[in-house]
């Protein structure tokens, strides 16, 4: 299990490493939100998920698409823009979908996809299906309306859905503290009606055996919500490929315990040396091969400005 | 909902005694209240929630008892049930739909007023749809639910109060077609939801100046059948078009300006654009009066079209054209 949380946790690492040396030869042409440093969450609770369960995220959700499983090639394809990206080069790094893998999409407005995920896991549960529905945001999402109006009807409904807050104490540039009076982002989601913990180490299997055990019992028959509020720390500016401690909003002390326990490292840690070698051989040469196919493949021909619209 | 099990309806108050005008009534007994339910007051999220369950693959239909609760709910049906289709390359679509009341305003002031469907009409991904007669709301809301991207289905509270012949089976209103409703010569009259009726009245007003007005329901608003508009505009060389709502940046200037597109090269066109006064609608009934077009103030305006100059010609009001089509507390 190690093994496979590791090569979920570098492959993610390394995808957006790559995407961050690539950037600046512009041939990236969509704002990229990097997750670096904060890929714990997504491995955890993806690796709790099944195939067939279902994860909503938000524009920061590169980690979220891969370790949900979703496509890599077609993935950097889409930040490409190249018609054989995930969404054929309409979609952009904000809306990855890979619909096999139960990656539902993201929104750019924070908030938005919250009761999104609500819905379809009513729908899950009106069907029988079975399936369990993540729904992922940030602290951020906190602020907005729908969150709180997206607790209540989800506890009210008892649906099959578990929230991740990936508390990252940011909102762009605004910490926590100067948006909320209360640093309580459990404790709120507790009052609607849901059982809620907060996971503070940003270690993936620490993430994972909560919320296995909160798909356990959604898939026994107990009504959902699950709320979890894992802290996590962006290493990278909000959107782009660099660092921005100079922007004077944060102080690079502040990161320096995070960076210390960096959550790849504290999994590869886990793993035998020899065979971490051989998933970082396979993980790299993946990625190249990747990075290969975005580069080579065509643009969407113009006719396809007038495809996928509602049919008038 | 007996022929497709994944329709379900909800919404504020659409189970409650009054059933949303009757129009739900019976269905949470017939259905059950997984697929018939009221709500939070939370628009914002509801909205997310019918999308969400679309998502995974049913098809709601989210009720509010006044259009004017849809400014709530903006970011999700312009950034997520718009956009869905299109930004995921086509691998998903949005079959919700929101049945949006509107109304004249009845004493009920500047919230409870408002026609703000041209706000949907701007943005690629919606369908709009606002039908007049009894047939064209069974129709288009059938419609509606099979289709399989959002609609914003607009009903105005006084048409409920219309009668007229309803066919028992299903059948469906498909957008692609305007409909003639009264044929004539003189001037194209375009009426929008409840003002189709007022402009109904106004033809008859005309008629007794020697004025033969045709009068035609857009029934869908987007898409919009411009060429049913346009070649009775070619026949008359006059528009007047009447919305149930404010003229700028609204439907009429968008039916005006999509004829002209079509005709201007073929020959002259005179074009006149009715609507609310642009103001917050007032609840007197003195100033709610001058507020809204009516079939005698749509009469006046389009026989000074007609005519080409100022008449200051007012009709006398006829009783039989007289509007008694509900009391309040509505």
């Amino acid at each position: 299990m190690h093994e496979r949380f590791y090569r979920s946790l570098y492959r993610i690492r390394r995808v957006e490493e790559e995407v961050a040396r690539a950037y600046p030869t512009d041939k990236i042409k969509s704002p990229v939100h990097l997750s670096i440093g904060q890929e714990a969450a997504s491995v955890g609770v993806c690796e709790a998920l099944g195939p067939n369960d279902i994860a909503f995220g938000t524009y920061r959700s590169h980690a979220l698409y891969l370790a949900k499983g979703g496509d890599l090639r077609k993935m950097i394809a889409e930040l490409y823009g190249k018609a054989t990206g995930c969404a054929k080069g309409k979609g952009g790094s904000m809306h990855l979908i890979d619909l096999g893998a139960g990656a539902m999409g993201a929104s750019a407005v924070v908030g938005t996809t919250i009761p999104n995920a609500v819905g379809y896991a009513y729908a899950a549960k009106l069907r029988g299906s079975q399936q369990v529905v993540a729904s992922f945001f940030g602290d951020g999402a906190v602020d907005e309306g729908v969150f709180h109006e997206s607790m209540n009807f989800a506890a009210l409904k008892g649906v099959p859905i578990i929230f991740i807050c990936e508390n990252n104490f940011y909102a762009i540039h605004t910490h926590q503290s100067r948006r909320q009076k209360l640093a309580n982002i459990a404790e709120k989601a507790r009052t609607y009606g849901m059982p809620a913990e907060v996971i503070e180490n940003n270690d993936a299997l620490r993430v994972y055996e909560r919320v296995h055990e909160a798909v356990a019992q959604l898939r026994a028959g107990k009504p959902g919500p699950f709320f979890f509020e894992c802290f996590a720390y962006r290493w990278k500016e909000h959107v782009g490929p660099g660092e921005d401690y100079q922007l004077g909003y944060r102080m690079r002390a502040e990161a320096e315990p995070w960076l210390d326990s960096d959550p790849v490292k504290t999994m590869a840690a886990r793993v035998d040396k020899a065979l971490r070698a051989r998933i970082e051989a396979e993980v790299e040469a993946e990625i190249e091969e990747a990075f290969e196919f975005a580069e080579t493949s065509p643009f969407p021909e113009v006719t396809e400005l007038y495809t996928d619209v509602v049919e008038l | 909902m007996a022929r497709d099990p994944s329709v379900l309806i909800f919404g504020l108050d659409v189970d409650d005694p009054k059933a949303i005008q009757g129009t739900t009534r019976g269905l949470l007994e017939k259905y059950g209240a997984e697929r018939v339910f009221g709500t939070p007051l939370s628009e914002d999220a509801m909205t997310g929630v019918a999308i969400g369950l679309a998502f995974g693959g049913l098809r709601p239909i989210h009720v509010h008892i006044r259009m004017d609760f849809l400014m709530l709910a903006m970011n999700q049906l312009v950034n997520i049930a718009a956009k869905s289709r299109y930004m995921y390359g086509g691998q998903v679509q949005v079959p919700i739909v929101v049945r949006a009341m509107i109304g004249k305003s009845w004493g009920q002031g500047a919230q409870h007023s408002q026609g703000l469907y041209s706000f949907f009409m701007n943005i690629p991904g919606l369908k709009v749809v606002a039908p007049t007669t009894p047939y064209d709301a069974k129709g288009c809301l059938i419609h509606a639910i099979r289709d399989n991207d959002p609609v914003i289905y607009v009903e105005h509270r006084i048409l409920h109060f219309q009668k007229g012949p309803v066919p028992e089976p299903l059948y469906a209103v498909a957008p692609g077609k305007a409909r003639i409703a009264m044929t004539g010569s003189d001037v194209t009259l375009v009426g929008i939801s409840y003002m189709q009726l007022e402009c109904l009245r106004a033809r008859h007003y005309l008629e007794a100046v020697g004025i033969s007005a045709e009068v035609i329901d857009p029934i869908w608003l987007q898409p919009l059948d411009i060429d049913t508009i346009a070649n009775s505009v070619r026949k008359t060389g006059r528009l007047c078009v009447v919305d149930n709502g404010w003229t700028s940046c609204g439907a009429g200037a968008e039916i005006v300006s999509a004829v002209i597109e079509q005709v201007q090269h073929e020959r002259a066109v005179r074009v006149k654009r009715l609507g609310f006064a642009p103001v917050t609608c007032p609840p007197a009934p003195t100033l709610e009066d001058a507020y809204y077009p009516n079939g005698r103030t749509i009469a006046a305006a389009v026989r000074d079209l007609v005519t080409g100059k100022a008449n200051h010609w007012l009709s006398d009001e006829r009783a039989d054209l007289r509007e008694i089509e509900f009391k309040g507390p509505f």
